[in-house]
């Protein structure tokens, strides 16, 4: 049988139709396609795939079970290694990752690893009812801060080793990125939510509305009786251009757009809390981030979308999928551009003028690729004399965000390099005793497959620490 | 969930709630702030710790109904809960060495001075309080604002009660007469703030103001809240979460800040008058 030399293309919801809703637009493999898929992997012997994931998912073990449609045992062998399979599946940057591996991907396309992971995991959830018990009780008490991916992942894997796990969270539901700052059309809340009840099962006590740092220290959890901590609280803070005009009216940064949109659901029709709908809107950037943001003012109703980049398309560091779904959707890619200066209404007759102090455009130049510099990228620099301004009324900027300085501020010994990550060792230790570290807050803003590894290495060495004693 | 352990209105548009949340009311401090949602689909919004009772786990909030929020919140009873309450948030106002302060406060703004003059009254302070209302029906905390202050004086802005006029002119005239204060903190509305700013500023006395933009999380994550500081005329980004709710006054850019306020107010009229007549059909 002559092998498909195409990975079997991903169901979606149509471009025009999606871009109006906010449900998934990757629909998922239906069992047939699932199937041919699983055949076109080639069982490698060196496995090499495997070296490609953060975690090592056992891939080709699972695609076999798959081929033999033995889906709940390929379900558990995904979860050895990895906690969030429905999440990863649908969002890891797979290209960088497991498939930039794949043997097939040499002449062909590789294979779907992620698409079928999603497919394993969904039918796992569809298929399974969870027998899970909350295991018998070690006597031992840990403390979580934030319930992003690697909080959730630390949290899951001692609570399976009879661990009595606390998860401190900030805002009022439990997830991280994935609630807040993922929306819906890529990652269903449902999924999320379904793995916080996971957790609950197993015994893990969600405390929402908790800062620590502020409700509580590190120091007083120890104090309360946990006898060690995983700060899991992610890279939140976000950054500004420092450009003049960034505090019209209008101006977002993509945390704020998306946390209105997702977290405070004004997504819907009736909403709650304002969000600037419609108009044009500017997201400058060319992350994951950017992508949801622009996809996110377009579902809000948005004429017309751009996104702002200053380098070209083949250093976009969004996801490759995400990108054409983008373009597919109708954004508009405005690439080796930079934003200058950001315009705004103001009229002098009449200071009360409702107009006042809302954008109205944003001044931009174009850029070249110049020298590469020391990582090889080459640096964007500004053609003198190219400004022109984009006529829109709402600017986003996703131009990163770093960690938060609240618990570093509030935690004497513990130490951060010059980013604001905290630093750890190789098993997430800090420089204070029994205080792990992962994700995000430790590597600044990275991938959930990558938060959710130093979730699984902080729980081991805690579970090596404490079950010694 | 969050139980409402006592409710007293204040006067018509003011309301003061006492809130069981054990973990703020050990650690508040005055100055600092939370977090609130009144339901499972609403929004967040902050109000300043008006006050503790450690013993009892509860936290005291007094708040203005100006909106669909507010006007939810105030809809709840005595021993109703709510849905989510989270702080204490912001740094607390600062209090050390500061040994003659004048407390400015307007309107609801009064509430949230309250509990500072309290906190400067207890370290020693001396403290002169200038409280001032639109009229004598919205007069609040008169009687705990004498209680810690060495001086009180209250100004309606016409004149239905106590002396005529606003904060400031009362303010101008004991800086003209020669008096020296360590500090002014001013809360209020922002347009009162930045007057009193201006009307301190030829004297020389530092100024404390406490900001309230817009908020979501409080904790610095969505910038929201950023206002803009001029420091040595550079123009600096501060998240009025984490880095105040109090800044100096002569540094703040308060016309943007009035401005960046105004951002939903066409939004929020819409949603205060859906909200009032759900009440109303409540009713
Ligand atoms: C819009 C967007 C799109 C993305 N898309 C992708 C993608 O497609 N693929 C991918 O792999 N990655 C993506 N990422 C990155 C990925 O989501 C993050 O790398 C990952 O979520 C990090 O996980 P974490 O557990 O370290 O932290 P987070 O997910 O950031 O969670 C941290 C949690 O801690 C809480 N917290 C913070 N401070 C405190 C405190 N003091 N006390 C209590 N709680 C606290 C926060 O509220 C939050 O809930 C995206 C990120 C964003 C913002
Ligand atoms: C640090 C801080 C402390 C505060 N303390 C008090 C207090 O002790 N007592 C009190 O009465 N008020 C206080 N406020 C103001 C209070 O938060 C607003 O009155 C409230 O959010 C209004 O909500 P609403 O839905 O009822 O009205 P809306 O109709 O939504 O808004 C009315 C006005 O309130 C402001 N506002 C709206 N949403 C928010 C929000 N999410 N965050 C901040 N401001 C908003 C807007 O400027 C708007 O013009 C404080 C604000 C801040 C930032
Ligand atoms: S977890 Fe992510 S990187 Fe690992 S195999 Fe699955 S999709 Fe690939
Ligand atoms: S490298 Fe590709 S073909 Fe080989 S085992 Fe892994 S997934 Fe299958
Ligand atoms: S309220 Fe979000 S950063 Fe201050």
């Amino acid at each position: 049988m002559a092998l498909n030399p195409k990975k079997h293309e991903m169901p979606t919801q149509a471009p025009e139709v999606r871009a109006h809703n906010f449900s998934e637009v990757a629909l998922g493999y239906p069992t047939e396609v699932a199937l041919e898929e699983a055949n076109r992997c080639l069982n490698c012997k060196n496995r090499p795939c495997v070296t490609g994931c953060p975690v090592n998912v056992n891939i080709p073990d699972f695609i076999m079970k798959v081929k033999e449609r033995d889906f709940e045992g390929a379900y558990r062998i995904i979860a050895q290694t990895s906690s969030l399979p429905a999440v990863c599946g649908r969002v890891c940057p797979q290209e960088t990752q497991c498939e930039s591996k794949c043997t097939m991907g040499v002449k062909f396309e590789p294979v779907g690893i992620g698409r079928l992971e999603r497919f394993v995991a969904d039918w796992h959830n569809a298929n399974t009812a969870q027998p899970l018990e909350k295991p018998a009780s070690n006597g031992h008490k840990v403390a979580i801060v934030g319930s992003g991916p690697s909080g959730l992942t630390c949290a899951g894997d001692l609570a399976k080793k009879g661990y009595a796990v606390s998860v401190f969270e900030a805002l009022h539901t439990a997830g991280g990125v994935l609630v807040y700052g993922i929306p819906e059309f890529r990652l269903p809340k449902s999924i999320v939510a379904k793995e916080v009840e996971t957790l609950k099962t197993l015994g893990v006590d969600v405390q929402t509305n908790v800062v620590i740092g502020k409700t509580l220290t590190v120091d007083e959890l120890f104090e309360m009786g946990y006898e060690a901590v995983f700060i899991g609280s992610g890279a939140g803070l976000p950054n500004f251009m420092n450009i003049p005009g960034e505090s019209l009216k209008g101006v977002y940064s993509a945390n704020e757009f998306l946390t209105r949109s997702n977290l405070m659901k004004a997504y819907r029709d009736d909403p709650v809390t304002p969000i600037m709908k419609g108009g044009r809107v500017a997201v400058v950037g060319g992350g994951n981030v950017a992508m949801d943001a622009a996809r996110t003012a377009l579902r809000l109703g948005a004429e017309h979308v751009y996104i702002v980049y200053r380098r070209s398309m083949d250093e976009l560091p969004a996801r490759k999928e995400e990108v054409e779904h983008a373009m597919e959707e109708g954004i508009d890619f405005r690439l080796l551009n930079n934003p200058v200066e950001i315009l705004g209404y103001s009229n002098p007759e009449n200071p009360r003028d409702p107009k006042n102090g809302f954008v109205t455009g944003m001044r931009c130049i174009r850029m070249e690729l110049g020298e590469p510099d020391a990582k090889g990228r080459r640096r964007p620099v500004p053609i003198p004399g190219s400004e022109f301004t984009l006529d829109v009324d709402t600017v986003i900027m996703a131009i990163g965000t770093s960690p938060n300085p609240l618990i570093k501020n509030t935690t004497e010994g513990l130490k951060v390099n010059s980013h604001g990550g905290i630093i750890v060792n190789e098993d997430g230790l800090t420089s204070r005793e029994r205080v792990y570290a992962g994700g995000d807050a430790v590597t600044g803003a990275a991938t959930v497959i990558s938060a959710m590894g130093a979730g699984k290495i902080a729980a081991k060495a805690i579970d090596d620490a404490l079950g010694a004693i | 969930m969050y139980r409402i352990i006592s409710k007293k209105n204040l006067n018509p548009t003011v309301t003061q709630m006492e809130i069981e949340a054990p973990l703020v009311a050990n650690k508040a401090l005055p100055g600092q702030f939370i977090i609130l949602r009144v339901n499972e689909e609403g929004e967040r919004i902050p109000l300043t710790v008006a006050g503790v009772d450690k013993a009892r786990g509860a936290v005291k909030i007094i708040f203005q109904i100006v909106g669909a929020t507010t006007e939810l919140l105030n809809a709840k009873q005595e021993g109703e809960s709510i849905q989510d309450f989270v702080g204490p948030l912001g740094v607390p106002t600062h209090t050390n060495g500061i040994k003659k302060v004048c407390i400015v406060g307007g309107g609801v703004g009064c509430a949230i001075a309250m509990p500072v003059a309290q906190a400067f009254h207890e370290k020693g302070a001396e403290v002169t309080s200038i409280i001032g209302f639109r009229n004598k029906d919205l007069l609040i905390l008169e009687d705990e604002f004498r209680a810690c202050s060495d001086r009180l004086i209250v100004m309606t802005d016409d004149g239905s009660y106590a002396r005529h006029g606003n904060v400031t002119v009362p303010l101008k005239e004991m800086l003209e007469a020669g008096e020296t204060f360590d500090l002014i903190i001013t809360i209020g509305p922002l347009i009162m703030m930045k007057f009193v700013t201006l009307t301190a500023k030829p004297f020389g006395v530092p100024v404390t103001v406490s900001m309230n933009p817009i908020m979501i999380d409080g904790t610095g994550m969505c910038g929201g809240c950023r206002l803009t500081l001029v420091q040595d005329g550079r123009r600096v980004t501060k998240f009025a979460c984490v880095d105040g709710p109090d800044f100096n006054g002569y540094e703040v850019d308060f016309d943007e800040a009035m401005s960046r306020n105004r951002m939903y107010s066409d939004f929020e009229r819409r949603a205060h008058a859906k909200i009032c007549n759900l009440l109303k059909g409540a009713n």
